[in-house]
């Protein structure tokens, strides 16, 4: 195992290598200078010019430059925003546990519905239940999520009035934050009705974030419980009498769900692109957001800074499903 | 399977005109038969058909030019509202351009996004995936490590920040999506190329004298196409949802281009006034993934042999 769990590992050095490469090419590879970027439209000197380049280390050879910036990323120097000043790592963790809370609740919401509704369908194979659960899976896997997000603000903020249209809790209540998670922390904070607006205003941006992972995990847990259900483990527990329940629920789901574990895994890397989109939808202050408006900022700092922590995280995701993969399925592991 | 023993006839020289005909002609009637078992599939195609027409005949079908603007027609709702007029069956939007007409000039450039990136992807995608998989070794090694690089990022982050440094704009939005797709390609082909390479067409095609490239483009490359086609299929849907995605940021096409994604960014405003501005465009870029969906869908059924069984 831990043989296994090294040779991963060390998968991952030269991943990250070149990804820190990617991070580190982008803000040579944009057009104009990055220091006159600074500048803005005020210009600066020639001698600031100079001072500047040298400060940040733009006068160096590249490769002692990329040296350079691995040693700062090291130390934990993600870089300083162009625009707040603040350090890069600083605003991602202020941001990230916002993405977090949505992403997680996402993907809840996928399993706890994708699962038995793709199991389901497999059981009922044929059927229109099963047609059904397929096609809306089909529409939810084809779907724009930021249409779909515009269109549930329509209906349910606009026609209805139920949920808030964007932003995660009403302005009417402000706690310091504890856990940076709002459904915890307007737990923590005792007032009255907090933990109510928090959740009303998750509500809308998780079922949008989570359409594709659900129409991907229901989709996904059907054809491998066919797959399953057609094996002789599954005809010989029927033949010994199991009821129908037990031989779905206990034999045929536990082996099922080990290619579902690995597309749960795999929906991290949407689950991010997806928060790009739904985050801006409804002002969802979370590192998607963060991005999207650093690039429109031409805050380039912050894009390189956060790319490589959104491609660390993904990383580091996929390293424990390859991880868990591997204990759940000992076949993987030689 | 059939398709190896055509191949190697043909590798080696021994294809005459006739039988190579009939065999394609019964390949694509078996191709046929599989893929119309699938409803969904048939009826996808069908809607993909349409939605080309109307792409190829927007000068002629739609009622008003895609960039006029008509005073006095501002956010007019669609007909079957109070207030809609026969003139702007679907309304207009906020400038009072006929929003029918934007959408049926925006199935254009749809179609287009996807045929470009899906060539772009494919193409460099089975490039590289045969080299990685012909020739292993260093190459292999860091063609994948290179791929693995790029599937860090999330696509849609990925291709956003491209077009940061390309500049917004239609074209760069396909390049960069086409470079965040190709992975899959590279992979596939990868995979493909070495499960063929060890097979006896391969090394019968080689005895007789088969040079490298020979091997990799007419001896394996033609029996690698099944996952191939399917993927493509899958993929241009995804092209069209990123390329909608970027236009929605602000990062695609750029206004008043009738591209659908673009559309809605522009109606974002009015979502809350005028619901047909942001419904119309969402649905057309719907009813096209969908469509290309389910004809993937069907793709997969005909040409996987594996799940032709079950």
């Amino acid at each position: 195992m831990f043989r296994f769990l090294f040779s991963r590992l060390a998968l991952l050095i030269p991943t990250f290598i070149g990804v820190s490469i990617v991070a580190f090419s982008f803000i040579r590879l944009l057009p104009g200078d990055p220091i006159m970027l600074l500048a803005g439209e005020r210009g600066m000197t020639e001698e600031r010019y100079q001072q500047l380049q040298s400060t940040m280390g733009f006068d160096r050879p590249l490769v002692v430059q990329y040296f350079n910036y691995l040693l700062d990323l090291l130390q934990g120097d993600f870089g300083t925003s162009i625009v707040t000043k603040r350090p890069v790592l600083q605003e991602f963790f202020t941001l990230f546990p916002a993405t977090l809370e949505l992403s997680f609740c996402a993907i809840v919401l996928a399993v706890v519905i994708g699962v038995p509704v793709g199991m389901l369908a497999a059981v009922r194979r044929g059927s229109w239940l099963d047609q059904t659960i397929m096609g809306s899976a089909l529409v939810g896997y084809s779907m724009p999520i930021f249409w779909w997000g515009l269109l549930l603000i329509i209906l349910f903020s606009g026609v209805l009035g139920w949920t808030p249209v964007s932003g995660r809790i009403s302005l009417l209540y402000y706690f310091p934050p504890v856990t940076g998670f709002m459904l915890i922390d307007s737990l923590l904070s005792g007032q009255d009705g907090a933990f109510k607006s928090a959740a009303s205003h998750l509500i809308l941006p998780t079922v949008v974030l989570a359409t594709i992972p659900l129409a991907v995990i229901a989709r996904q847990t059907r054809s491998a419980m066919l797959e399953v259900l057609g094996e002789d483990y599954v005809r010989t527990a029927r033949a010994k009498g199991l009821p129908p329940r037990r031989v779905i629920g206990l034999h045929a789901l536990r082996n099922a769900l080990i290619p579902v574990i690995t597309t749960i895994g795999l929906q991290v890397g949407v689950l991010l692109a997806g928060a790009i989109l739904t985050e801006t939808i409804f002002s969802w202050p979370g590192i998607g957001k963060w991005m999207v408006d650093s690039v429109f900022k031409r805050d380039y700092a912050v894009v390189q800074g956060g790319l490589l922590l959104i491609a660390g995280i993904i990383m580091i995701v996929n390293l424990i499903v390859d991880v868990l993969y591997g204990l759940v399925n000992p076949r993987i592991r030689h | 399977m059939a398709t190896n023993t055509k191949s190697t006839d043909a590798a080696i020289g021994l294809e005459g005109g006739a039988p190579i005909a009939v065999t394609r002609r019964a390949r694509l009637a078996e191709f046929w038969y599989y893929f119309r078992q699938n409803r969904g599939a048939v009826i996808g195609l069908a809607v993909f058909v349409v939605i080309v027409a109307i792409a190829v005949l927007a000068p002629v079908i739609a009622p008003h030019s895609p960039s006029m603007q008509n005073r006095g027609a501002f956010l007019l709702p669609p007909v079957w509202e109070d207030g809609g007029r026969w003139e702007f069956v679907l309304g207009t939007d906020a400038v009072g351009r006929d929003i029918l007409s934007r959408l049926i000039y925006g199935a254009r450039f749809s179609l287009f996004i996807g045929v470009v990136v899906v060539s772009l992807a494919v193409t460099v995608g089975i490039f590289v995936g045969l080299l990685a998989g012909y020739f292993r070794g260093a190459v292999d090694t860091v063609v994948m490590r290179m791929m693995d690089i790029i599937l860090a990022f999330p696509s849609l982050l990925l291709a956003l920040v491209l077009v940061a440094i390309l500049g917004p704009g239609l074209v760069n939005a396909m390049i960069a999506i086409a470079l965040v797709q190709q992975p899959h390609y590279v992979r596939l082909t990868r995979a493909a190329v070495m499960a063929e390479k060890g097979r006896d067409y391969v090394t019968a095609a080689r005895v007789a004298g088969a040079g490298n490239l020979r091997l990799m483009f007419k001896t394996i490359l033609p029996n690698c196409t099944a996952p191939l086609i399917v993927q493509a299929a899958l993929s241009f849907s995804t092209a069209i949802l990123d390329a909608a995605a970027l236009g929605f940021l602000g990062m695609g096409a750029q206004p008043p281009t009738p591209e659908w994604g673009t559309m809605l960014a522009e109606a974002r405003e009015f979502i809350l006034r005028a619901w047909w501005v942001v419904t119309f465009p969402g649905i057309a870029i719907l009813v096209t993934v969908l469509a290309i969906n389910l004809m993937g869908d069907g793709l997969r059924d005909a040409l996987d042999p594996k799940l032709k069984r079950s």
